[in-house]
């Protein structure tokens, strides 16, 4: 039962981001930028599928990769709250994926010596994803930080203003904490350093200044999620829940 | 008619890559096994990038194409690990790559080197090359230049 939360949790990561990302599809600033942003959203869209699979069989009672996208309701998702805020301008959105990308190659990196032998699987072919991912987000961090004038101060506003949803990353549900128990999940709060230190690095490469840790935003690992995720469900959703059971 | 391996491993030689339909399947690497019982045929077959739409339209046209050589039972199974890697692409698939204008993996995963080298141009052979973007077309694929004969080429990037 907590197995398929944790798988649904990791799932739900994947979809949600990838839905945001998938917003750029058409409006990036450059056309190799687009081309780019769609390939990682496309990535996620690939690791969530082996994820949604594998809580399926878990779930049994006929429930599919589909059922579970796009038929369950905002309290069901489990996904943390900063990959379901909106991208605003490019800058917010390389922001969120830098601080995102840093913690997944952790996350991934660790999850490979996983005792559940499919998540280690899933993780060992998505970190080779991951880090094309990182190289991408980072590099343009570091490009618009150290920049134009212009470009510096809408990236230290970016980061600033992300920076109070990075905290969800390393805070623990009972899920995680049971699925740490039983070697499945890594220890996340184990990775909070790390993943400061590697921010850290880059953001000084950027000449970006590194925000005061304050208050953190949470709650979407146990379903509470921001005013937004509505809308990002509507939209998701829309038409499995207008034309039931539609197919290709 | 009694099926065996050597059988099947050939009619797969006649499966391509829908993206890159130089390589079959065998060339990527992607059939882990064949498993046979009677007149059942099971192809394991392993994904290259998570999220490629190609894999199912491999897996589709594997069953095609085993069906109309009067397989009547096959099935597809995937399986995540060991993960696919662009080491598994043979070398005669290297050679396809270059021949159809796309660089091939200039380095084995393997061999752990993370840094981007220099890829050669695949139509000039120049080293003088640059890249426009890690990610290209299609997942497997990044952009680059060449500044030698100034053609753009496709990049098969390491996995």
């Amino acid at each position: 039962m907590s197995l398929e939360k944790y798988v649904l949790h990791l799932a739900d990561n994947a979809l949600i981001y990838s839905q945001r990302l998938c917003e750029w599809c058409g409006h990036a600033p450059e056309l190799e930028v687009d081309i780019a942003i769609s390939n990682i959203a496309l990535d996620h869209i690939g690791a969530s599928r082996s994820f949604y699979q594998y809580a399926a069989t878990l779930i049994g009672n006929g429930a599919t990769e589909d059922s579970l996208a796009f038929l369950r309701k905002e309290r069901e998702f489990a996904n943390i709250l900063l990959v379901e805020q909106t991208n605003g301008n490019f800058a917010k959105t390389m922001a969120r994926a830098l601080c995102y990308d840093t913690f997944m190659q952790l996350l991934y990196t660790a999850m490979k010596n996983s005792k559940d032998e499919m998540l280690a699987a899933i993780a060992e072919k998505s970190l080779k994803e991951v880090n094309y991912h990182y190289r991408f987000s980072s590099e343009w961090v570091i490009r618009l930080g150290d920049g134009t004038p212009e470009s510096k101060q809408k990236m230290q506003t970016a980061i600033d203003e992300i920076w109070n949803y990075t905290g969800e990353m390393f805070m623990l549900s009972n899920i995680d904490t049971e699925m740490m128990a039983n070697g499945v999940a890594p220890d996340i709060t184990a990775l909070q350093a790390p993943w400061l230190q590697k921010i850290k690095e880059v953001l000084a490469e950027a000449t970006l200044v590194l925000p005061e840790s304050g208050w953190m935003h949470s709650g979407g690992k146990n379903g509470v999620h921001s005013e937004q995720m509505g809308f990002l469900l509507a939209d998701l959703q829309y038409m499995q829940r207008a034309f039931p059971g539609a197919e290709w | 008619m009694t099926i065996t391996k050597e059988i099947i491993y050939n009619y797969l030689q006649n499966v391509f890559d829908p993206e890159v339909p130089v390589l079959t399947v065998l060339d990527l690497g992607v059939v882990r096994d064949v498993s046979i019982s009677g007149q059942n045929v099971e192809v394991i077959i392993t994904p290259t990038y998570s999220g490629c739409p190609a894999m199912d339209v491999i897996a589709t046209n594997i069953k095609f194409e085993l069906i109309s050589r009067g397989i009547t039972h096959v099935t597809i199974s995937t399986i995540l690990s060991p993960a696919w890697t662009t080491d598994w692409i043979t070398e005669a698939g290297r050679q396809k790559l270059k021949q159809y204008g796309i660089a091939p993996p200039q380095y084995k995963v393997a061999d752990n080197q993370a840094n981007i080298k220099n890829v050669p141009c695949p139509i000039c052979n120049s080293q003088d090359t640059k890249v426009i973007s890690e990610f290209g077309s299609t997942a497997c694929k990044s952009m680059y230049r060449c500044n030698a004969c100034l053609e753009a080429f496709d990049y098969f990037k390491c996995h």
